[in-house]
């Protein structure tokens, strides 16, 4: 809603006119976070802020991206992602079209590439591709002239969630650097935790990963070493891990996924992993309460922390579609290279 | 490349001074008004015209900010896009008086810009322009109500608007490309 009470005038200018500018994005594709510098990820969130304003509004709608076409293709279901991107699309003026895989000639045995020039074909600057298959969007930003936007990519990457999510806590926390972020649950199989260890990372956050042994990744340690993953602290005890933490992200318990023995019950994760008002008092008073959604009801976060006064888990998919605006913005707004 | 001032901050108080009068003049008063600075150096002239109309009336008008970029007509040709920065009008625009503000009037596709950006925040009463120079070089019939001070200058030549909020000094200055490379 559009503030209607008058105030006695703007903010002074050093807050709404931060000093930046474009010339720092070197993006034609976000296939994930692990090659953004903290720059570009500040221009994001710059950009964000004014694409709020617009979702403010009640016509929420701008010009900008007249006469482009998104394209938005999901081999894997979806609900807030994909609902996210097109509104994110038609709020900017583009005309969005989308495909399904299930309904689409890939059940007639179309291979990928085929799909893809397909798309080109008709015409699409943009296109948004969640694929089963980790390095998927890498394939198609290869192969095709439009831009990429990975929405998801087996358990490898989901960059615009987890710059939604950053976007959240430093419009909650003020700032990223030096903040202590806990990601707890099924570290293994999360794209999102992911992405955010590499965002949160350029942004100068200690990260926190925590959840079952079986669950957390061990090769991280040896990644780590290698210098192929940023520095982050392995804790398997979500006692320990939320101490002192300034934002606590639960990851969804992919329950289709631990067909293979990986956790031995439901009943002992929410036991020793959910996050309840007791374990959240170990936190810092007013601790963000996150997660990507969709939730497992009572699972990953207790009924009264996901809808307590910590919880920014509905904020989170507001702010999905102005990052995800600023994203296209980003990539098909200007001058084409 | 030289540099020659054209305003200095005098003249430039000056300016606004007679502005934020006639602006009174032609409205009757500061009643019902809005000020809205186009982003980044229409913003503090903005906030300098609405403390000069406080000062001689009792009322502050409410200022704003207005972002245009999402509106421009060129940002399939700019090198550089334009970084989008949050428009924040701290009022209702509808059936308001809008004074909108900028520092350098040129083509008036920034003025059309501002005015669609507008007209998507609602339905003002009107719309008034306030520019701090007027360099000519219209493309669009767009015309300001208030001028600080009309500078007729080439194509080549730049008009650049300092202010101390955002450059630390006030002043005009017009810039001319050192003629003849070898």
């Amino acid at each position: 809603m559009r503030p209607t009470a008058q105030r006695e005038g703007a903010p002074p200018l050093s807050e709404t006119i931060p000093e930046i500018s474009t010339s720092v994005w070197k993006h034609n594709h976000i296939l994930d976070l692990d090659d953004f510098t903290r720059e570009e990820i500040e221009l994001i969130f710059v950009i964000t802020d004014g694409m709020k304003e617009i979702l403010s509004r009640e016509i929420k709608r701008a010009p900008t991206l007249r006469g482009k076409t998104v394209v938005t293709i999901f081999f894997e279901p979806s609900t807030r992602t994909r609902a996210s991107f097109e509104l994110a699309a038609r709020a900017l003026t583009a005309d969005v079209l989308n495909i399904t895989a299930s309904t689409s000639s890939i059940v007639k045995g179309e291979s990928l590439l085929d799909t893809l020039r397909t798309i080109q074909a008709l015409g699409a600057d943009v296109l948004v591709m969640r694929h089963s298959q980790s390095g998927a969007p890498y394939l198609a930003a290869r192969q095709v002239n439009m831009s990429v936007v990975n929405a998801g990519d087996g358990a490898h990457a989901h960059p615009s969630q987890a710059l939604l999510d950053m976007y959240t806590m430093r419009s909650r926390l003020g700032h990223l650097k030096g903040r202590k972020v806990v990601i707890i649950g099924d570290i293994l199989h999360s794209r999102v935790a992911r992405s955010n260890i590499w965002g949160l990372s350029a942004m100068g956050a200690e990260v926190v990963l925590c959840g079952p042994p079986t669950l957390l990744p061990l090769y991280m340690n040896e990644d780590r070493a290698r210098g192929q993953l940023p520095r982050v602290t392995v804790e398997s005890n979500a006692d320990k891990a939320v101490e002192n933490a300034d934002a606590v992200m639960a990851l969804r318990l992919q329950l289709e996924r631990q067909e293979k023995g990986l956790l031995p019950a439901v009943r002992e994760y929410v036991r020793y992993y959910q996050i309840t008002q007791e374990r959240l008092a170990r936190a810092k008073p007013g601790a963000l309460v996150m997660h990507p959604g969709p939730v497992n009801e009572g699972i990953e976060v207790s009924p009264e922390v996901s809808h307590g006064a910590n919880s920014v888990i509905e904020e989170q998919v507001t702010n999905g579609v102005a990052v995800r605006m600023a994203l296209l913005y980003l990539l098909a707004g200007g001058k084409k290279h | 490349m030289s540099e020659k001032v054209i305003a200095t901050a005098d003249d430039i108080r000056r300016a606004l001074t007679r502005i934020a009068h006639e602006i009174l003049e032609r409205n009757r008063g500061a009643d019902n008004l809005v000020l809205v600075g186009m982003l980044t150096r229409g913003a503090p002239l903005a906030q300098r015209l609405a403390g000069i109309i406080a000062s001689l009336e009792n009322i502050k008008p409410p200022v704003g900010n207005l972002d245009i970029g999402l509106y421009r007509d060129d940002l399939s040709l700019r090198d550089t896009q334009p970084v989008i920065h949050r428009t924040d009008i701290p009022t209702d625009i509808s059936d308001k008086k809008v004074i909108l503000v900028d520092d350098v009037l040129f083509t008036g596709r920034s003025i059309r810009a501002a005015m669609d950006a507008l007209i998507d925040l609602g339905r003002p009463q009107l719309v008034q322009l306030a520019v701090l120079v007027d360099r000519g070089h219209r493309e669009l019939p767009v015309r300001a109500d208030y001028i600080g001070k009309n500078i007729p200058t080439a194509l080549s030549e730049q008009i650049e608007v300092r202010l101390k909020e955002i450059d630390g000094k006030d002043e005009v200055v017009i810039i001319t490309e050192g003629r003849g490379q070898a």
